[in-house]
């Protein structure tokens, strides 16, 4: 697992893709403020730095070139920069330095940056997870994140990540996939959906529908794509998806009814042979749907 | 008309607020950092309070289309608890050079103290580091030798009065204000400080220079909408567009924006962005369907 020799890996990815972006001075804040942290972790350097990040080096998208994505993909598989902005590198940057100095009190110290984080900062540091070492130590955080009532800082946890697939529970997954629904934010970036889908978060999804339907109210088409493969227990809810006059709803729903164990299920997406093609050949799937 | 309320307590106000301030055309509030009503007896709960100022209340005002920047310091009152007061010092860089503050305040006096004015003069030094402006609260009692005093140990402190916003002034105390080259901040409360009717007054007396209209509102008796009201007023008393527009908008814009933290560009370009963004109904309830708006 990760060692320091991880971190200072990562510390000079990071503070690469810096140099190829900022000023000579503003890479010289960088690194001093990078020293300060090292020499005193527990001091006011670090929140400091944190905060001023974004004064020193502007927020444009961090948008690494091809070569700098595949050494990122090889210095740490599944990290996506995609929705990166450049003071994010700075703020993830400043905390990894802060382990050089004191490595057995780093996850109370990125708890407590997060803690006392504005949005901005908590959404940085949460872009972070996949980076820092003792992954399982920075767990509670990330749950924290999760838990939040801000939607930036929910998917800054969520989203195109590999940390939660790799760390979360089972319970914290479903808690995870079921709160991107409810507060209104996509399932399509989380990493590992499929591979992470479970018995248990098909039932809650569809108790999630069941009650959407009785308030009137719809549902996600992509909340079907965790029901598929269990969808033999839910045959009544997905004919009745596939019935809709939605469009989109009855694409959703025979994606759903592809992966699902029933025989009837391929009964069902014969009666409808264009769309069933489709499906076949790859034309239309989770990442389509929502385009369609 | 859009208009700006640079001092305003969110943190009290209901979400009825918030849509009846957006409704009237405020784009943007100010949230100075202050007494929460009654005392703090820990560092601890003054950090998770300007966390939450800076953090999860921008988050709600930005749902409603309101954008929400903050002041951090320490207030006159708890500045009189010095266990507290020096544990807080120790906090105040930290969250001063957070995104989204625009000055250190309200800071200056309350009953004036030996205390509250040893806090206020360290404050007004880290203002200075930091190179933020300064909103500068002046006391309800003793209310002119207050002022005098405040604006004495700032020029001692070496701050330009042109970053310095004195606020709560009154007929009292606005000449002074005025003439020594500071931003003098009115607070237009239902039955205190300042009232609508007065500030047009002002505003013919004094001219529209220097002054900025605020409503204060907090948990006390306090109105939201007082800056757009006052500013309806003094444009039935045939005061200019032009001059309402800087007394509600545009001076305020000036005087904070010199922090390098507040732009029109936060709230005149896009409608939406990460922060900002309306389709997330984490403030709505089961059955409510989020209020989109149309682009700029
Ligand atoms: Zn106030």
């Amino acid at each position: 697992m990760s060692t320091t020799t991880d971190v200072t890996q990562r510390i000079t990815l990071l503070r690469d893709w810096l140099a190829h972006r900022l000023a000579a001075e503003q890479l010289a804040w960088i690194d001093e403020q990078c020293t300060r942290i090292a020499t005193s972790p527990a001091g006011s350097a670090l929140p400091v730095a944190i905060g001023l990040a974004s004064r020193r080096t502007g927020k444009q998208p961090l948008m690494l070139s091809d070569e700098e994505r595949a050494a990122a993909e090889a210095a740490r598989p599944g990290l996506d920069t995609s929705a990166w902005s450049v003071e994010q590198v700075a703020r993830i940057l400043f905390v990894l330095a802060s382990y050089a100095g004191a490595e057995d009190s780093f996850a109370a110290r990125l708890g407590a940056r997060v803690r006392s984080g504005e949005i901005g900062e908590q959404v940085a540091l949460y872009h972070g997870l996949p980076l820092y070492p003792q992954a399982v130590s920075v767990l509670a955080t990330a749950a924290e994140g999760i838990r939040s009532a801000v939607q930036p800082i929910y998917e800054a946890v969520a989203h195109r990540s590999p940390y939660p697939s790799e760390q979360f529970s089972e319970a914290m997954w479903n808690q995870m996939v079921v709160k991107a629904l409810f507060i209104g934010s996509t399932l399509a970036p989380i990493q590992k959906l499929d591979e992470r889908r479970n018995a248990d978060l098909a039932r809650m999804l569809v108790d999630y529908a069941h009650e959407r339907w009785a308030a009137g109210r719809t549902v996600s088409a992509e909340l079907w794509r965790c029901v598929g493969p269990f969808g033999d227990r839910y045959m009544d809810d997905l004919l009745r998806v596939f019935e809709s006059p939605s469009n989109v709803e009855r694409q959703s729903a025979a994606l759903a009814l592809s992966e699902c164990p029933d025989p009837d299920a391929l009964v069902v997406l014969e009666s409808d042979p264009a769309l069933w093609r489709n499906i076949r050949n790859g034309r239309l799937d989770w990442h389509t749907l929502k385009q369609a | 008309m859009p208009y700006i309320d640079p001092h305003t307590h969110m943190i009290s106000r209901t979400t009825d607020d918030y849509e009846a301030m957006a409704a009237a055309g405020i784009v943007a509030v100010i949230e100075p950092a202050f007494w929460i009503g009654q005392a703090r007896t820990n560092v601890g709960s003054y950090r998770d309070y300007l966390s939450h100022i800076l953090g999860f209340e921008r988050f709600r005002a930005s749902q409603f289309g309101i954008q929400h920047y903050c002041c951090i310091g320490l207030n006159s009152k708890e500045a009189n608890n010095e266990a507290l007061a020096e544990d807080v010092m120790q906090i105040l860089p930290e969250f001063a050079s957070k995104e989204g503050v625009v000055a250190i305040g309200e800071i200056g006096f309350d009953e004036q103290t030996a205390l509250e004015e040893k806090y206020f003069r360290l404050q007004l030094d880290l203002a200075r580091e930091m190179d933020l402006p300064v909103m500068i609260h002046t006391p309800h009692r003793d209310k002119k030798r207050g002022a005098s005093r405040s604006m004495d140990i700032i020029m001692e402190h070496r701050l330009a009065p042109q970053r310095v916003v004195i606020d709560h002034v009154n007929e009292e105390t606005v000449r002074e204000v005025k003439e020594r080259g500071f931003w003098a901040a009115f607070s237009i409360y239902p039955h205190s400080k300042m009232t609508a009717p007065r500030m047009c007054e002002i505003v013919r007396q004094y001219g529209a220079g220097q002054l900025i209209v605020d409503s204060a509102c907090d948990w006390g008796i306090s109105d939201p909408l007082s800056v757009p009201k006052t500013a309806m007023l003094l444009a039935e008393q045939s005061i200019s567009d032009n001059d309402v527009h800087r007394v509600t908008y545009a001076n305020a814009l000036t005087a904070y924006g010199q922090s390098g933290q507040m732009r029109e560009a936060d709230w005149a370009t896009a409608a939406i962005d990460q922060r900002a963004r309306y389709d997330g109904n984490t403030v709505l309830r089961g059955g409510q369907d989020p209020r989109v708006e149309a682009d700029n």
